[in-house]
């Protein structure tokens, strides 16, 4: 409650009374504190999120899919602080790149949101990891985050759960897993991180993208990797 | 376990920083970095251990305002010595732990300080007490604390098991302070360990280039 309470004036939006009568979800905006996750293999890569999207304390949607298809074999997740508007302008810039013969490079991608992330670097504030497989270099994962800097990493995290589970990722990623062991990876990473954090929860939606194409999996609530409480 | 949005310009010296304790079959381990920071542009100490020692067997970790956290310790040392003089037997965890609540939720408007205290005593033997930034008072199997706490939730919440051995938890400490240290600019230098059985209590200090080291991208 504290922790909530403390994060909102960095929104600008009202603080609210705290009147117990009035429910705060009429007042809040809609946020999409989360977790996201991506990790290349030899062949491809895996992008997973958790589904919770909040309007104050009250889930506005439980069931979310923040895994966003740009391309047959490119997809991004979003950690978004202030709404990206850019999203839809983006999406239009790609359609002139799918005239040409050959499919999207996945960095071309990456470059188109890293454009509007550094362009509107004052307004936005959105962290967003892109995704895909393309004949040129295989499985790349790009991570775009706040203020607009583009760089390629083998693993990465975003989102308001993603702090708790950097330990966790640091510790269990090696170069050279499978897609399976990714997979399992990414499960297990969030889980713990939609455990801590308040923001994040409901589904785990992964999807893996190989040449093959895409191949897209949800976990349900109770099939939920689980580790011993204490 | 709490964030501490600490104004240290404000403040003055903060110990931003990664506690961390865990109870294993016999004993128990707490654990620190060793980093204390002017806001995270000055390194005013390198080697400072922040688990400071309050009786024979009970240590406490501290987190928060360092000026706050030293007082209080100092108050809380002095009352558990001369509480187990009175009792003419060692204090047990939960009366230090106690006694450093009383002083934080008394003090709550002025002080800036989390606290973990970690002990061994004959009536219930290895326990774990966390006193929060208000005077919480909460038992705990394995608890992490400061600033470099948030990034190994995930890996103490896959890793701790109860009933390890001491090699075992030790080496568990050792590598969440060191995945801990990896993320947080604010934490860092060695990592100072303290193992706490009914025999003994042992100070282990793992040198920075001696701390495992992960995939680095």
């Amino acid at each position: 409650m504290a922790a909530a309470a403390s994060m909102m004036p960095i929104f600008g939006h009202q603080i609210s009374s705290k009147n117990d009568l009035v429910p705060d979800w009429n007042r809040e905006e809609v946020s999409t504190g989360t977790t996201i996750m991506a990790v290349e293999y030899d062949g491809g890569v895996v992008i997973g999120a958790d589904s919770r999207t909040t309007t104050g304390a009250y889930i506005a949607n439980r069931v979310t899919d923040k895994l966003t298809r740009i391309h047959d074999r490119i997809y991004c997740c979003r950690s978004v602080l202030v709404p990206l508007q850019e999203d839809s302008r983006v999406l239009v810039q790609f359609g002139f790149y799918v005239e040409l013969d050959e499919p999207p490079l996945v960095e071309t991608a990456a470059n188109l949101f890293r454009a509007s992330c550094y362009r509107y670097r004052e307004e936005l504030m959105a962290g967003i990891l892109v995704a895909g497989w393309d004949r040129r270099k295989g499985g790349q994962v790009y991570c775009v985050p706040i203020g607009g800097m583009l760089v390629r990493q083998p693993v990465a995290v975003g989102g308001s759960g993603s702090t708790y589970v950097y330990g966790f990722m640091d510790s269990n990623y090696k170069p050279g897993l499978n897609k399976d062991q990714c997979l399992e990876l990414t499960a297990s990473a969030l889980s713990l991180a939609m455990e801590r954090d308040g923001s994040s929860g409901g589904v785990i939606r992964l999807a893996s993208i190989s040449e093959d194409g895409v191949e897209r999996r949800v976990i349900l609530g109770d099939q939920l990797p689980r580790f011993s409480t204490h | 376990m709490e964030k501490h949005y600490t104004d240290s310009k404000v403040k003055g010296v903060s110990t931003g920083t990664t506690i961390l304790a865990a109870v294993f079959d016999g004993g128990v381990v707490i654990g620190s970095d060793s980093r204390a920071s002017i806001g995270g542009d000055y390194i005013s100490s390198k080697t400072m251990n922040k688990v400071i020692q309050v009786h024979d067997r009970i240590f406490c970790g501290i987190a928060g305002s360092l000026a706050d956290a030293q007082a209080v310790t100092k108050a809380a040392k002095s009352h558990l010595s001369f509480h187990s003089v009175q009792m003419e037997s060692p204090p047990l965890v939960v009366a230090a732990a106690s006694v450093l609540k009383d002083l934080c939720y008394k003090n709550k408007e002025e002080l800036q300080a989390g606290f973990m205290t970690a002990g061994w005593d004959r009536k219930k033997g290895p326990q774990i007490y966390v006193v929060a930034l208000g005077g919480m008072l909460l038992n705990q199997q394995v608890t992490i604390g400061g600033s470099g706490s948030t990034y190994i939730f995930g890996y103490v919440d896959a890793k701790y098991k109860p009933n390890m051995t001491r090699e075992e938890c030790v080496q568990f400490a050792t590598n969440a302070l060191a995945l801990a240290m990896g993320r947080d600019n604010v934490s860092g230098g060695v990592a100072h360990l303290v193992v706490i059985t009914e025999k003994e209590v042992e100070h282990v200090v793992v040198p920075g280039d001696k701390l495992p080291r992960f995939h680095d991208e």
